[in-house]
C-alpha cells in the first residue's frame, strides 16, 4: 500500500465523516464549519490527483469566500433548525431503504468493474494544469465561458429586482443634493422690525 | 486556430441580442418609472431587430466555436418562432403589469435574457452549451415567477419552481456526466459517433444509465408527467404576464434541447429512449387531461392542459424518425402560439384588482363582447383540436407520424385522451355562450390598443395557420430533412 493510497483513504474518511456531520449536527454554525472541512478535504483529494489549480480555487473560492459569507448569514439569521428536522427520525427508515435500493441498482447496472480507475495519461507538453485550463477556457470553451458570465449578470439583475425596495417615509440622505446646496437654502434671513420695549433704562 | 471571424458571424443574432440587452439595461437604469413604456418599446425593437438578423441571416449552416454552436435550418426555424412568441408576450404584458404596479424594466430584461438562453439552447452543439443555455433560461424564469414578491402565492410558486428546477438541473447534469464518462467527449456530434459504435460494449450500460437521467431531466423541464408537480402551482402562482411567457416560448426551446440531446447525441440509443418517452407521453396525456376536468381556475386548467400537450409533443419525439421530429416541432410551435393566445385572453379581461382567472369570470362573455368571445372560442377550439384550426393539424401530424412508425396503441391512447380533454375546453366555450353573465353591461376593454389588436391577430393566426398550414409544415419537414 503506497503512501498516496493511505493518504487517499485518510482524506476520504475525514470527508465522509464531515459530510455526514453537515446534515446531522444540531447547531447550524457547526454544520457550516463542517462543510468548510468537507471542502478542504476535497481540495486535498484533488491535490492527490494533481489537479492543483482546482484544489487552490476550491479553497480560495469556497472556503475563503462562499463559506465565510454563509457563516455570516447563518449567524445573522439565527435559524432554529429543530422544527425543520422534526420528521427526520420518522422518515429515516424510508429514506435509508430508498438510498440502499438505488445504490444496489446502480452497482448492478454499472458494475464495479467499469468504475475501476485508470491513470490519466500525463500531459506530453508537461504544462501545468493551470496553463491548460486557461488555454481551454479561452479557446475551446470560450462561448460557454462567456454565457456563464451572462448567467451571473442575470443573477445580479434578479437579486436586485427581488430584494430592492424603495420605501417611502424613510429618513435618508441624498449626497448629490447635499453637495449641490446653495447658501440661500441654508440660511433664511428674516427681517424684523426693531421693537422698543419702552420704559427700560 | 481556435476560432475565426466566421464563428462570430454565425453568432451574430445572439451577440446582437446580448449587446442590445445591456443597452436596454443601461437605459432602464436612468429613466423615471413614469417613462417605463420606453423600456417596453425598446425591448420590442430589440426583438424585431434580432428577428430580422435571424431571418435575413446570410451565413451558411455550420458549426462554430469548436463545435459549441450549431447553426442549421432547425435552429433558425425555432429561433424565428421563439422571437415571435416573446414579441407577442411583451405586447400582452404591458397593461396587465402596469395595473398591478409590476411594470418594471426587469420584466423585459429577464425575458430578454431568457430569450437569449433559449436561442443558445436550440443552437447548442455540446453538452456544456445545453447546460449553460438552459440555466440562463431557467434562472431568469425563477426570478420572473417571483416578480410579484408581495403575493404569498407567487413566492410559494417561485420557491417550488426553484427547488424542483435545481433538482432537475442536477439530474440532467448527472446524466451528462455519465455520458461524458462513457464517451469521453462533450461534443454532441462526437457522442453520436461514439455511442453508435458502443453498441453491446460495457459502455452501453453506462450510456443507458446516463440516458435515464437525461430523459428525467428533459421530462422535468417540459413538465411531462410524472415530473409535472411544479407546473400547476407555478402557472397559477405567477403573474399572468409571466405565465404567458414561461408557458409558451420555453416549450419550443425545450423541444430544441430534447431533439439535440436525444437525436443529435444519442440517436443510436433510440430503442431505449423511444420507449421511455412513450411512457412519459401516455402518462402526461392521461394525467393532464383527466385532472384538468376538475379545475375551476382557468390558469390551473391550462397548466394541466399543457401537460397533456407535452404528452402529444413527446409522442412525436418518441418516433425517432425525421417525420416524427418534424411533427413534434410543428406541434411545439403550434402549442406556443395557442398558449400565448389563451393566457393573453386572461390578461385582456383582467383589470386592476381583478384577475379574470376563474372559469366563471368568462360567464356570458358573448353578451358582453361578442368579438373577444369569438377569439377565445377559436383559442379553446384550437387547443381542443377541432378542425380547421391550427391545433387540429398539429395533432393530426403527430398522430400520422406515430401511425407511420407503427406505434398504433400510442396513437389510439392519444386520441382517446384528446377526446376526454375536449370536455374542459368546450366547457369554457359553453360558459361563454350559454351562461348568463355575472357582471352586467359591455366589457370594459383596456385602453391599450396594441393589446386589443394582438389578441385578435393571435386568434386569427390560429384560424389562418389552420387553413394554410402547408408552408409552415413544409418548412418543418425540410428543416428536419424529412423531404
Amino acid at each position: 500500500m503506497s503512501f498516496e493510497l493511505i493518504l487517499f483513504y485518510l482524506f476520504s474518511f475525514v470527508l465522509l465523516i464531515a459530510a455526514l456531520g453537515v446534515i446531522t449536527v444540531k447547531n447550524s454554525v457547526h454544520a457550516a464549519l463542517l462543510l468548510v472541512l468537507t471542502f478542504f478535504t476535497a481540495a486535498a483529494l484533488w491535490l492527490l490527483l494533481q489537479a492543483e489549480f482546482l484544489a487552490v480555487a476550491l479553497v480560495l473560492v469556497y472556503v475563503g469566500a462562499v463559506m465565510v459569507l454563509f457563516l455570516f448569514v447563518v449567524m445573522m439569521l439565527d435559524i432554529k433548525v429543530e422544527p425543520l428536522r422534526e420528521g427526520f427520525v420518522r422518515y429515516l427508515p424510508v429514506g435509508a431503504v430508498v438510498a440502499l435500493v438505488m445504490l444496489v441498482e446502480m452497482l448492478g447496472l454499472i458494475g464495479l468493474k467499469a468504475m475501476s480507475a485508470q491513470a490519466l495519461p500525463p500531459d506530453p507538453a508537461g504544462a501545468s494544469n493551470t496553463a491548460w485550463l486557461g488555454n481551454a477556457l479561452f479557446t475551446q470553451f470560450l462561448l460557454p465561458f462567456e454565457v456563464a458570465a451572462v448567467i451571473l449578470t442575470v443573477a445580479l439583475v434578479a437579486a436586485v429586482v427581488l430584494t430592492l425596495r424603495r420605501r417611502t417615509g424613510v429618513k435618508s440622505q441624498n449626497p448629490a443634493r447635499q453637495v449641490a446646496v446653495k447658501a440661500s437654502e441654508r440660511i433664511r434671513i428674516v427681517k424684523m422690525e426693531s421693537v422698543s420695549k419702552g420704559g427700560t433704562p | 486556430m481556435p476560432f475565426s471571424l466566421h464563428d462570430l458571424f454565425l453568432l451574430l443574432p445572439e451577440a446582437f441580442l446580448l449587446f442590445a440587452i445591456c443597452a436596454v439595461l443601461a437605459v432602464d437604469l436612468v429613466i423615471k418609472p413614469a417613462q417605463r413604456d420606453l423600456t417596453h418599446w425598446l425591448s420590442i425593437a430589440v426583438l424585431v431587430a434580432t428577428l430580422v438578423l435571424v431571418v435575413g441571416f446570410p451565413a451558411e449552416p455550420g458549426r462554430g466555436f469548436s463545435g459549441m454552436f450549431v447553426h442549421d435550418a432547425v435552429s433558425r426555424l425555432l429561433k424565428v418562432f421563439i422571437l415571435l412568441v416573446v414579441l407577442a408576450v411583451f405586447v400582452y404584458a404591458r397593461t396587465y403589469l402596469r395595473d398591478r404596479n409590476l411594470h418594471v424594466g426587469e420584466f423585459y430584461l429577464l425575458c430578454l435574457f431568457a430569450t437569449l438562453g433559449m436561442m443558445l439552447l436550440v443552437s447548442a452543439g455540446s453538452l456544456v452549451m445545453i447546460y449553460v443555455g438552459l440555466e440562463l433560461l431557467t434562472l431568469s424564469s425563477y426570478a420572473l415567477v417571483a416578480l410579484n414578491r408581495d403575493s404569498p402565492l407567487s413566492s410559494e410558486a417561485a420557491m417550488k419552481y426553484f427547488v424542483l428546477g435545481a433538482l432537475a438541473s442536477g439530474i440532467l447534469l448527472y446524466g451528462m456526466s455519465m455520458i461524458y464518462g462513457a464517451t469521453g467527449t462533450l461534443d454532441l456530434q462526437k457522442i453520436h459517433a461514439v455511442a453508435s459504435l458502443a453498441a453491446g460494449s460495457s459502455h452501453q450500460t453506462l450510456l443507458a444509465f446516463g440516458l435515464v437521467f437525461l430523459v428525467a431531466g428533459i421530462g422535468f423541464k417540459f413538465g411531462a408527467a410524472p415530473f409535472h408537480m411544479w407546473l400547476p402551482d407555478v402557472y397559477q402562482g405567477s403573474p399572468t404576464a409571466v405565465t404567458t411567457f414561461i408557458g409558451s416560448a420555453p416549450k419550443i426551446a425545450a423541444f430544441g434541447m430534447a431533439w439535440r440531446l436525444l437525436d443529435g447525441a444519442l440517436g443510436g440509443l433510440h430503442p431505449h429512449w423511444g420507449e421511455m418517452l412513450a411512457v412519459l407521453a401516455v402518462l402526461s396525456l392521461a394525467i393532464g387531461n383527466v385532472v384538468a376536468i376538475a379545475q375551476t381556475n382557468l390558469k390551473r386548467m391550462l397548466a394541466y392542459s399543457t401537460i397533456s400537450h407535452v404528452g402529444f409533443l413527446l409522442l412525436g419525439l418518441a418516433n425517432g424518425t425525421p417525420s416524427g421530429y418534424a411533427a413534434a416541432m410543428f406541434y411545439a410551435i403550434a402549442y406556443a402560439i395557442m398558449a400565448t393566445a389563451a393566457f393573453g385572453s386572461i390578461q385582456l379581461l383582467a383589470r386592476a384588482g381583478f384577475e379574470a382567472e376563474e372559469i366563471d369570470d368568462f360567464k356570458g362573455l358573448n353578451q358582453r363582447n361578442p368579438w373577444y368571445a369569438f377569439v377565445v372560442l377559436l383559442v379553446m377550439a384550437s387547443l381542443a383540436g377541432i378542425p380547421p384550426l391550427f391545433g387540429f393539424f398539429a395533432k393530426l401530424m403527430v398522430l400520422k407520424a406515430a401511425i407511420d412508425a407503427g406505434m398504433m396503441w400510442l396513437a389510439i391512447a392519444a386520441i382517446v385522451f384528446a377526446i376526454v380533454g375536449a370536455f374542459y375546453y368546450l366547457r369554457v366555450i359553453k360558459v361563454m355562450y350559454f351562461d348568463p353573465p355575472v357582471q352586467k353591461g359591455a366589457l370594459a376593454l383596456p385602453q391599450d390598443i396594441p393589446l386589443r389588436w394582438i389578441l385578435s391577430i393571435n386568434g386569427a393566426a390560429l384560424l389562418f395557420l389552420g387553413l394554410f398550414f402547408g408552408p409552415l409544415l413544409g418548412w418543418c419537414y425540410r428543416a428536419m430533412g424529412a423531404g
